[in-house]
């Protein structure tokens, strides 16, 4: 039996500043104290702490140490694991010894974890650890206790929006797929995570693994459905090999096959790797990919819960909103309904990047405001800049500026300002950046993952970085403002698919907000330039 | 260079999985190195599927490449929130001291740049990838050290 658990959080950020050496130094350095029985070393998935190093924490004494070097290693392992004594100058003192309470979801701050309550707590890598969280409780007890029809029930009632950007009532969804006769269906997990400045799909595979395959799986029961896949994205190595391991062993138990647990229900999931392109995060572009073809989208309708994977009822969902499910099935529709806002229930993981002093993922209730956002869990802008903007949901997200600082976060509040909550990443953006260089850098990514399919977004991506790059590079007028305008406008109404839509928003947005801020440099670029006709 | 009938195997290997195409060419190309046109073809023969729709999803996803690539790939990322944080002069300093342009590879073979779209490892941002490890917290200082090991060693410490 080990006496003490040395958690280290293993995940592409901490890999980035050296956790694989930690670890093994670690380990070595147990050894050779003669410590192997009494303390056991422990990857886990994200923290939640960021950008502060190699994180580690040991329990149970719930100390969290950051910034930990190769050369600390010996001193953590010489004083506090042999003999007790806490290396104070590495210890974190952010996080309060309430944080692996039992009943409540742990809180940093103003945060409330629901999806992510496993994450950092457990070893991914672990069903048994899964389990002794409740894992697999609802699974049980949808199997046993419910029909298919009181699984969509409870989804439907409360009021539980996809997560995945469209916020599309996920019961809805699952009703849609429910109602149709086939011989085969099917549940696709949604991880093929890109958009810029989200990685909350890949820290909830890679933290709880576990949680996103019991979603699946209920969403098979709820719906009739025998078959999932999880379809990931080709560079998430880390991710991929998580989930795998995670179906492994939940065969081994039984939690998928043929007949699981003698209820004459047959489910089983399987890994699809993408193969690095941006669109196939669309639905149907993502069924295309899965089918071996290009990942173009198609044409809707049909939807895929009427017709998607090879020509069957298909329920796509984001990881986030399956990670979910199971825990809404445990608690009840009312427990859910009781977090966040009237519009739009429950917490939503965020990812906070950009020009911010503790950047990463945070899971709030909704109608939260940006100033806390930024002020208190992401603690301010660093060297004291200014906040000039912030951009919620990723590149195809929407401009809030600082008169938006106290608005409540929700669908109804930020559809108001042409907002939306999107994927969840909120990119603040400091007072030292030119918004017009900033929105090229938009038109760029848009152009480089348009896939062509439609001439609206191929050609119009294409049009809108030279104009911008026009402008930026000295040589454009007021007049190509309105062009910018205009063939943004166009876009959004005409393109085929929801990549092309919703390219011109930060555009449009930045010009609504910052338009002096283009003129300014357009009159700069006349008085360089003589004008010629 | 292998031998083509490696991509038989191959196919064959995939028998009982739906759709299997994109994981043939990821197994192909990680046995060719790239997607030639000799490659693909034999693959269409292999598969039965029509060599100008291989082709298309050949050239479609970014992971897969119908040229020769350097001995490491580097790829950066430049989306907004790396950019923010001084992604243009990290690229700026590698292009720099690579002597090439993004979507190039050096002359002695030894190096390819790309552009990689986001990495979701913002909180640690910019950053980049050289094969498949990830460094991050970049400076064009830091980016040139850890390419120069790679050029010395093979490798690099984060």
């Amino acid at each position: 039996m080990h006496r003490i658990h040395v958690i280290i959080a293993m995940d592409p950020h901490t890999i980035a500043q050296g956790a694989r050496s930690i670890k093994d130094a670690l380990v070595k350095n147990i050894d050779l104290a003669g410590l192997n029985q009494d303390v056991r070393v422990v990857e886990t998935g994200s923290l939640g702490i960021y950008n502060k190093g190699v994180v580690l924490v040991v329990f149970p004494d719930g100390i969290y140490y950051t910034g930990v070097k190769l050369e600390d290693v010996s001193e953590i392992v010489s004083e506090h694991l042999v003999k007790g004594r806490v290396v104070t100058r590495l210890r974190y003192s952010e996080i309060p010894e309430e944080s692996r309470a039992e009943e409540k979801a742990p809180r940093f701050g103003k945060q409330v974890r629901v999806v992510l309550k496993n994450a950092g707590m457990i070893d991914p890598e672990s069903i048994e650890e899964y389990i002794a969280q409740d894992g697999y409780e609802a699974f049980g007890k949808a199997l046993t206790e419910l029909t298919p029809k009181d699984v969509l029930k409870i989804v439907t009632d409360s009021g539980m929006l996809g997560r995945g950007g469209a916020f599309f009532p996920t019961g809805m969804k699952w009703g849609f797929a429910a109602r149709e006769k086939s011989d085969e269906k099917y549940i696709i997990c949604n991880a093929d995570e890109g958009e810029p400045g989200t990685f909350k799909d890949r820290l909830i595979l890679e933290g709880d693994p576990h949680a996103v395959l019991e979603g699946m799986c209920l969403a098979g029961y709820a719906i009739g459905a025998h078959m999932g896949y999880v379809y990931i994205r080709g560079e998430y190595h880390m991710s991929i090999a998580r989930v795998r391991r995670a179906i492994e062993q939940a065969k081994k138990q039984g939690l998928l096959g043929k007949n699981i647990f003698g209820s004459g229900f047959d489910f089983d999931i399987q890994v699809r790797e993408g193969a690095g392109a941006y669109i196939c995060g669309e639905e149907t572009a993502l069924i295309e990919s899965i089918e071996g073809k290009r990942g173009e989208p198609r044409d809707k309708p049909p939807f895929p819960p009427s017709v998607g994977l090879w020509g069957k009822p298909t329920i796509v969902n984001n990881v986030e909103t399956l990670a979910t499910v199971p825990q809404i099935l445990l608690k009840g529709g009312d427990w859910y309904k009781s977090l966040g806002t009237e519009s739009t229930p429950g917490t939503k993981v965020f990812t906070l990047v950009g020009n911010i002093n503790n950047p990463g993922l945070i899971e709030v209730p909704l109608g939260i405001t940006l100033r806390e956002i930024i002020y208190d869990i992401g603690q301010g802008i660093p060297n004291g800049r200014g906040f000039k903007l912030a951009q919620l949901g990723g590149t195809t997200g929407g401009i809030l500026t600082s008169e938006h600082l106290d608005l409540p976060l929700d669908i109804i509040n930020l559809r108001s300002v042409e907002a939306g909550l999107g994927s969840g990443a909120m990119l603040v953006v400091d007072d030292t950046h030119n918004v017009v260089e900033l929105v090229q850098n938009f038109a760029e990514f848009f152009n480089h993952e348009s896939c062509g399919k439609c001439t609206l977004c191929r050609e119009g991506t294409g049009r809108l970085v030279e104009l911008l790059h026009k402008l930026t590079s000295g040589c454009g007028s007021e007049k190509d403002i309105d062009l910018i305008e205009r063939l943004a406008g166009h876009m959004m109404k005409s393109a085929f698919c929801g990549l092309g839509q919703a390219a011109p928003v930060p555009i449009l947005g930045c010009l609504r907000y910052f338009r002096d801020d283009f003129i300014a440099m357009a009159q700069q670029n006349q008085q360089r330039v003589p004008v010629s006709a | 260079m292998s031998d083509l009938n490696r991509i038989d195997q191959i196919v064959a290997g995939y028998q009982s999985t739906q759709s299997p195409l994109i994981y043939i060419l990821k197994d192909v190309q990680k046995e060719f190195g790239h997607l030639s046109e000799p490659v693909l073809t034999r693959v269409a023969e292999a598969t039965r599927i029509p060599l100008s729709e291989i082709y298309g999803v050949a050239t479609f996803y970014s992971l897969f490449t119908t040229k020769p690539k350097g001995q490491h790939i580097v790829r950066c990322c430049n989306n907004a929130p790396c950019w923010v944080n001084g992604s243009k002069d990290v690229l700026e300093k590698i292009k720099e001291y690579l002597e090439i342009e993004t979507g190039e590879t050096t002359e002695d073979g030894s190096f390819t740049l790309e552009f990689t779209s986001c990495l979701g490892l913002c909180a640690v941002a910019p950053v980049m990838m050289v094969d498949e490890q990830v460094y991050g917290n970049l400076t064009p200082e830091k980016a040139v050290a850890i390419l120069r090991d790679f050029k010395t060693k093979g490798s690099a410490n984060a």
